[in-house]
């Protein structure tokens, strides 16, 4: 047979398969990440035994990797009251996590049906929604929290409610932009003459079509949650004092700045690994439902 | 002189020069997530000047995976070319650089697709979008590259040219759309001219005007056409030569009347037959039974061969090679190995 | 002769869509997109509706199966005006006609099997069959329309066009109609699955005592499958006819334009003496 070299056919190829598992490795290497991440925030508090209002004034600034006197080895030091950092980051993520996953739900769950009924319904309703959502984004999010945040007072639940105020546009934007791409297929048209109710095109056959956006949306909108109770707590208009969080720890470390920066640095080190983590890995999710990639 | 693919029976002269297209054994596959699909295995076919030859086949056939291998527009990383040659003149297109293969595709050979609105630069004016070729290719000045816009837009049947030619295409019905194409196409006086369908998405009374248009064409710059369609019907005026396609080889190959009246492959003579207007009015139709095979599971042998009514043990093991079956017109061939009953029995 | 009442008739339908404004949705303007169409189908009766892009006649089908509303004119099933139902009342009529849609990639729900798709009309109307029976009857109904029940855990991407248009078949007969709409159902098929759904098509409506309104701008599909036919140039009816008449001797320009152009596979033929 003639033609071309063999070995360019072969090269075409084995560049697809590398983009194929290019993809790939951009999923499980966040994955890792994070797993580890959770994984630490439940086990290392308790396998330290940490309390949070516990100060031991003897051992407060040691650098990382000092061996404590009571034979404890402090990976990362400890903080201006005594703290071990490690166990203190850990919780400090522990809060990020479990405020980032309720935003995200509550957000989402607000934005998702909010940009089902506005895509569905069309019209007025529509119209409304959406003003409501742009006058929303107009405001600058952060000193839309911060408003918030005092007039609400400071406690977790508050802080929850905060950042779901200021994120679920996204979710309402993007679940509306699908719903209007699928409301014109026929398979949504075949639906309506079966007789199905609002409720069931809603839920039943738009909503499904509209998962594969959302998930990768979250997955990008995890970090920025993250980020706004880091800097939130950062601020002192976050999580109430007594629980830990990266923001507050940091914030508490820039007055050491010179003498033990491990105190601010390592954990916004942290923070910046997870929020990384959530953004590639919502790059990659797009990237393996986008139809181009599929047949490489 | 044109050498004879190897693996096929070579194709007696006619008399004519050398062929302007010659593809030789052709072979195109598709990684996939699923595997590797062989979408061309083997396709052959010559193009000569003031010649057309009408590329008929089903979806899954390759149809249109043929014309996107000869101008370098396989979608990438995914397909490749595996074997095979494109002969343009000396030029052996598929083993080309790509930059090589783009330049002859600029100048010499053209191609119209299915869907005008997506391949007309939505934010430029037509005569803008036709200009810019005479600028870029024939260092033109501005003024003489518009003129010669507006000339064929003429040429090509836009009413009201002179107003028209600053329009923007979505002014424009799907029809005229495609003679614009159609106009940029022919813009550089191109020795061959493909179209991927160029019909299928437009009204019925439309779809004659622009067959006539093409055939007046051609009568007129004797260039060669390559024309895709999965409705045998449409090229039946325009072309010279039929090659029937299915799941990634031709099945039947030869000059197009002789292919309809005496079909020698039994997918061909199953086509014929299933045509509503080839059954009287109140009996039933007569498809071919099965579906199109799955290009990533084969038959073994003849692809073709569960949904054939002349099928043996034979065509299950072994796959037919293109052949002139005894006693036919020259030119005439077929992939299959029971022709003859094929012939006699339609 | 016996007067058969008619099933479906639509009187002087009128059908507009309304150009708005773009922030208070005002209405500044109508398209005409339907105007003055009268038919009527008869039970067991293929009526086809023919034109080309712009002629109306998916308009009208989606105007009498529902999804848009008429603008004037009367669309009577089985003697009742069905334009000025309450929604209540149109979901009980849509157990009586169904819809066959053109594209068989677009029409299926990607995310359900193959039997939650037939079953989704038992799903929106209880009572027609219990759950317990819906694999069983769903799988009875692949078997009607030519598919392997065993199939019936399958997504519609396995499967190809012309057993995804057998699948929308499945699905409008599940809620048993008298009346199907097929609103370009072949013309995205390749010809030898056309062929086979057509003859689906005649075959349950010999079964069944179906009724079909059949929607193509494909006159040779026109001509083989229907009783009466409907010829449409922008929104208005030009003729219409048997289907022996219309085609061997059609009166108004305008078809004769669309006879016309219709592609002859073996155009020599004609030449020959």
């Amino acid at each position: 047979m003639t033609g071309l070299p063999p070995t360019l056919a072969m090269q075409t190829m084995q560049r697809a398969r590398r983009a194929r598992r290019g993809v790939t490795a951009r999923i499980t290497i966040p994955l890792v990440v994070l797993g580890l991440f959770i994984f630490g925030a439940i086990a290392v508090p308790m396998l330290y035994g940490f309390d949070p209002m516990r100060t031991e004034v003897l051992l407060r600034l040691k650098a990382p990797g000092t061996t404590l006197p009571d034979g404890a080895f402090a990976i990362f030091g400890t903080d201006q009251v005594g703290q071990d950092l490690f166990a203190q980051m850990m919780m400090g993520a522990r809060v990020s996590l479990t405020v980032g996953i309720s935003s995200l739900l509550v957000a989402g769950v607000f934005g998702v049906v909010t940009g089902l009924v506005a895509g569905h319904f069309g019209g007025w309703v529509d119209n409304v929604l959406m003003r409501i959502a742009d006058v929303q984004l107009a405001f600058p999010s952060i000193l839309l929290a911060i408003l918030l945040s005092s007039v609400l007072g400071p406690s977790l639940w508050n802080v929850i409610v905060v950042i779901s105020i200021t994120n679920w546009v996204v979710f309402a934007r993007v679940t509306r932009s699908q719903v209007l791409t699928l409301r014109s297929r026929e398979y949504v048209e075949a639906a309506r003459t079966l007789g199905a109710s609002h409720w069931h095109i809603i839920f039943r056959t738009l909503l499904p079509g509209c998962l594969a956006p959302i998930l990768v949306v979250a997955t990008v909108e995890f970090g920025h949650v993250v980020l706004l109770e880091a800097a939130l707590s950062f601020l002192g208009v976050g999580v109430p004092l007594g629980i830990p969080s990266l923001g507050s720890t940091i914030s508490n470390g820039t007055a050491y700045l010179g003498t033990a920066w491990w105190i601010s640095t390592l954990p916004g080190i942290a923070l910046a690994a997870l929020v990384l983590s959530t953004g590639v890995l919502g790059d990659a999710l797009r990237d393996r439902f986008d139809p181009k990639l599929r047949s490489a | 002189m044109t050498t004879s693919p190897t693996s096929q029976t070579p194709v007696p002269a006619t008399g004519r020069d050398d062929p302007l297209l010659s593809v030789q054994d052709l072979q195109v596959e598709f990684s996939t997530s699923a595997g590797v699909v062989r979408a061309l295995d083997g396709v052959s076919f010559d193009v000569h000047a003031g010649q057309t030859v009408a590329i008929l086949g089903e979806s899954g056939s390759g149809k249109s995976v043929t014309a996107q291998a000869i101008m370098a527009l396989l979608p990438q990383p995914a397909g490749s070319i595996v074997g095979g040659r494109i002969l343009y003149g000396d030029v052996d297109l598929a083993a080309a650089p790509v930059r090589t293969v783009r330049e002859l595709c600029a100048t010499e050979v053209a191609m119209i697709f299915q869907d005008p609105l997506s391949s007309l630069n939505p934010v430029h004016r037509v005569g803008a979008q036709i200009a810019e070729l005479f600028i870029r290719r024939r260092s033109m000045p501005k003024q003489a590259a518009w003129a010669k816009s507006l000339e064929l837009l003429k040429r090509v049947g836009i009413p009201d040219a002179e107003t028209r030619i600053r329009d923007f295409p979505h002014q424009f019905s799907g029809g005229q759309r495609q003679r614009i194409m159609i106009a940029m196409a022919i813009a550089l006086e191109p020795k061959l001219l493909i179209g991927d369908e160029p019909t299928t998405a437009l009204d019925v009374t439309v779809q004659q005007q622009i067959m006539e248009l093409l055939a007046d064409l051609q009568a007129e710059t004797g260039m060669g056409m390559v024309l895709i369609s999965h409705d045998l019907g449409v090229v039946a005026e325009v072309a010279d030569r039929a090659a029937i396609m299915y799941a990634g080889r031709i099945v039947e190959s030869g000059g197009i009347r002789e292919v309809y009246d005496n079909p020698a492959h039994p997918y061909t003579q199953g086509l014929l037959n299933s045509i509503p207007s080839n059954t009287a009015a109140g009996e039933r139709l007569n498809p071919i039974v099965g579906s199109p095979p799955n290009l990533l599971a084969l038959p073994t042998g003849c692809s073709f061969h569960p949904r054939c009514p002349f099928a043996t043990q034979l065509c299950r093991d072994r796959s037919p090679a293109l052949r002139h079956p005894q006693g036919w017109a020259p030119d005439h061939t077929a992939a299959c190995h029971r022709s003859e009953e094929v012939l006699t029995h339609g | 002769m016996a007067e058969i009442p008619p099933l479906l008739s639509v009187e002087h339908l009128k059908v507009t869509y309304a150009t708005r404004s773009s922030v208070l949705l005002r209405k500044i303007g109508e398209n005409v997109a339907v105007s003055d169409v009268n038919f009527e189908i008869r039970p067991g009766e293929t009526v086809g509706l023919v034109g080309e892009s712009g002629s109306g006649k998916s308009t009208i089908a989606r105007t009498v199966i529902g999804l848009v509303p008429a603008a004037g004119g009367v669309i009577r099933f089985e003697g009742n005006d069905i334009t000025q139902l309450s929604l209540r009342q149109m979901k009980d009529m849509r157990r009586d006609m169904q819809m066959v849609f053109q594209d068989p990639y677009a029409s299926l729900n990607p995310r359900l099997t193959v039997r939650d798709l037939i079953a989704e009309g038992w799903r929106v109307h209880s009572g027609i069959v219990p759950r317990d029976r819906w694999t069983a009857e769903a799988k009875e109904l692949m078997e009607r329309v030519g598919l392997n029940p065993d199939y019936s855990d399958r997504y519609p991407h396995q499967f190809s066009g012309g057993q995804r248009q057998r699948i929308g078949i499945a699905r409008a007969l599940a809620l048993r109609p008298k009346v199907i709409i097929c609103d370009e159902a072949v013309s995205a098929l390749d010809v030898s699955v056309q062929a086979q759904v057509l003859n689906l098509l005649e075959d349950l409506q010999a079964d069944l005592g179906l009724s079909y309104l059949f929607i193509s701008h494909d006159l040779s599909v026109i001509e083989h499958i229907c009783d009466r036919v409907l010829v449409l140039n922008k929104g208005v009816v030009v003729e219409d006819g048997t289907a022996a008449q219309l085609f061997d001797n059609p009166q108004h320009p305008y078809t004769r334009k669309l006879l016309a152009a219709v592609p002859v596979v073996r155009p020599w033929l004609k030449d020959a003496p």
